[in-house]
């Protein structure tokens, strides 16, 4: 099992790569270091909780592309939220659709990557960190870039909407490339939606320049079907006095990995992750977090929290370096969780590295079970169990749900996790 | 009203409750007191329904019902409600927050209607009021950071809410200073009705100043060994509780 990854998979892949004509600089580059370390092994460090690898082997049959499938207007719209008001960006197993997609254009622009020259492609998330950012690049079809010229505010969020269907098993491999320039304010919302219940494994990559003084709020929701296989790399450069806040949940999935990684480049810079993941059954959801601040004076919160039931389990890794350079920088992790069942596991590792003397940096995680005197308390006012429990369970989840900055998304999301808990509160 | 017969209760292996017997009528004050230690609460929880504890032999009549067989949630909608000793605290939840699911699944198993929210914020005013407490307070997060006061007083509060027929108040008054012990015993005093029974729990003669109890009833070491008129408390209060543990340890032997 071990040499699958230097074997069969990879082989797949490199022999596909000769197919595809576009990116070849980056291509080359991605399929030699694929060739040379191949997909995590087991004992791999980075991912000795996920075992992604054995998991992409044994579900996945064909390493070949995820080709377009149909999609029609009713579809779409079926999957907006309630009060969506907003651009939306349809992806059709990881290719951009215009067709189902609307945007007004005034203020920013969205280009189709699936030509050279397109320089910038992998200078934020490099392949050399993670193979399957080399993946992505060798084998992605096309992407899009988005463009916020300097000094726009975006007021509606942009919606990307992916639709995924694999038939044999393929890989769905979106690709993003996001410019937002100095001073410019934008929100963006995702949600992948599972058409069937087909495995497939989506390997997508995101990668955000955020320019001075630039604010910008990412939120995503990830429920897809039990047998989706899905690894994340999302990474940001944030430059001076710039802020980003990453908002992700998680609710269903066989296996997600979703590295995050955020680039404090300069002084004045904010970065916030916050993360919530809601499982049951057998879904695995690994988040690997990374902040790295470069520059004093620069602040980075993050709160992640898991809610396990049943079998699942949860991940969470938090490194946070602070270089010599990075003075006076403010770095606070938090990491909670709560096992509902004696079956579910949480791994949790906060990792710092700090090389700088003045600095204030607190992290903390939490794992236990659901607060039974909580838990008397209400019933003794009334409530039914699973009513207590739910509300109870919701309360520690809204903190994280309370950051969705979009409140019709918030809602949407909300509303999901409240199904989840059963119940409304 | 209420009957217990014979209760013993442990846990962890340990026997606390060691046979007791106590009837409450309609009506009726009656005032528990007894050293630290002595059950006072470990009573009071089994009565509320905690699971934590095994109850080994006895049993709870509660109008005409066996308390012991229903689940916690159940017996606050048959009317049984218990002023914690110590309040939980719960971040994220208000009581706002839970108090008006809480209030309507008791009236829905009482067959009243269920109230919409301007109806609850209306009824919600009016039993403010009756312990003097803030808006503000009940939607912070319940307890958290609250003064002790604040958080006897919440409890009561929320027993205006639920109209119990039955109050146990567990310590309600320890720590309150006499203004705080005013209001929050005029608010149980206002809610007696002749349908309604209340137990309190306390250390202090004080309180029965306010709360004039019919019945005082000493508990110690899982039994109740004394019980007597509102005078009995005068007494301990005077004497301390030496000479009841050594009557209770000659009758014993
Ligand atoms: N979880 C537990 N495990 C073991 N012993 C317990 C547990 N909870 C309570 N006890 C014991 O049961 C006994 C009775 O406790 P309880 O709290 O009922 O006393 P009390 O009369 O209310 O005291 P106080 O006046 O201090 O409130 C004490 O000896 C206490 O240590
Ligand atoms: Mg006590």
């Amino acid at each position: 099992m071990t040499t699958l990854t230097k074997n069969k998979i990879t082989d797949q892949i490199l022999e596909l790569h000769q197919s595809l004509n576009n990116f070849k600089d980056l291509r080359t580059n991605g399929a030699a270091i694929l060739e040379q370390k191949g997909l995590p092994a087991l004992k791999e460090e980075e991912y000795k909780f996920t075992a992604i690898t054995k998991k992409l082997d044994q579900n996945i049959s064909n390493f070949g592309p995820a080709h377009t499938v149909q999609l029609n207007a009713e579809l779409v719209n079926e999957h907006l939220f309630e009060g969506f008001d907003g651009d939306l960006i349809v992806f059709n197993n990881g290719i951009y659709s215009p067709e189902f997609s609307h945007f007004s254009g005034q203020d920013y622009t969205i280009a189709v990557l699936d030509q050279e020259p397109q320089e910038s492609l992998g200078t934020i998330a490099k392949m050399e960190k993670d193979p399957f950012v080399a993946l992505n690049s060798t084998t992605f079809r096309s992407g899009i870039a988005i463009h916020v010229g300097r000094n726009k505010q975006i007021e509606k969020p942009i919606f990307f909407l992916f639709f995924n269907q694999a038939h044999n098993g393929e890989v769905i491999s979106p690709r993003l490339f996001i410019q937002i320039e100095d001073n410019a304010e934008v929100t963006f919302l995702e949600n992948t939606v599972s058409l069937d219940e087909n495995p497939y494994f989506s390997n997508m990559v995101t990668e955000i320049k955020v320019a001075q003084n630039a604010h910008v709020h990412y939120s995503r929701l990830q429920a897809e079907h039990r047998r989706a296989i899905v690894v994340n790399n999302f990474e940001t450069d944030i430059h001076r006095d710039a802020t980003f806040t990453s908002s992700l949940v998680s609710l269903s999935g066989d296996m997600v990995r979703n590295n995050l990684s955020l680039n404090l480049l300069d002084s004045g810079c904010e970065g916030n992750m916050y993360g919530l993941y809601l499982l049951n059954g057998k879904t695995h959801v690994d988040n690997h977090t990374n902040v790295d601040h470069t520059k004093p004076h620069a602040e980075s919160n993050e709160l992640y929290k898991g809610i396990l039931a049943d079998k699942s389990r949860g991940v969470f890794n938090g490194k946070i370096f602070v270089r010599q350079d990075a003075q006076k920088t403010n770095a606070f992790q938090q990491n909670n969780n709560i096992l509902l069942s004696e079956d579910a596991t949480v791994n949790t590792k906060p990792q710092l590295e700090i090389w700088a003397d003045d600095v204030k940096c607190s992290h903390g995680c939490t794992t236990g079970q659901l607060d039974e005197e909580a838990l008397f308390y209400l019933q003794a006012r009334g409530l039914g169990k699973e009513q207590a429990k739910g509300l109870l369970l919701y309360a520690f989840a809204g903190e994280v749900l309370d950051k969705i900055s979009n409140d019709g998304f918030r809602a949407f999301v909300t509303q999901k996790v409240q199904e989840r808990l059963g119940g409304s509160y | 009203m209420l009957t217990i017969k014979n209760l013993h209760a442990s846990i962890e292996g340990n026997e606390i409750l060691r046979g007791i017997n106590l009837e409450v009528k309609a009506g009726e004050v009656h005032a528990i007191m007894g050293p630290n230690g002595s059950g006072k609460s470990t009573l009071a929880s089994v009565l509320a329904g905690r699971e934590e504890y095994e109850i080994s032999e006895g049993e709870v009549i509660f109008q005409g019902k066996d308390l012991l067989e229903m689940a916690p949630e159940e017996r606050a909608r048959e009317g049984v409600f218990l002023a914690f000793q110590y309040p939980v605290e719960i971040p994220g939840v208000s009581t706002t927050n839970f108090l008006r699911t809480a209030v309507n699944q008791v009236r829905e198993y009482r067959g009243k209607e269920a109230l919409d929210a301007v109806k609850f914020l209306s009824v919600m005013k009016e039993k403010m009021k009756l312990v003097e407490i803030d808006q503000k307070l009940l939607s912070r997060s319940l307890n958290e950071g609250f003064s002790g006061g604040e958080k006897k007083r919440n409890e009561i509060f929320q027993m205006a809410m639920l109209e119990p027929t039955l109050s146990i108040l567990d310590e309600t008054d320890s720590g309150l200073d006499i203004d705080a012990l005013r209001i929050v015993s005029s608010g149980v005093n206002k809610l007696k009705t002749p349908q309604t029974a209340t137990i309190v729990v306390t250390h202090y003669q004080r309180l029965l100043d306010y709360i004039v109890p019919d019945y005082v009833h000493v508990l110690y070491n899982g039994k109740i060994v004394k019980s007597g008129s509102k005078e009995l408390a005068l007494e301990l209060e005077e004497k301390g509780y030496d000479w009841i543990k050594e009557e209770a340890e000659s009758a014993s032997v």
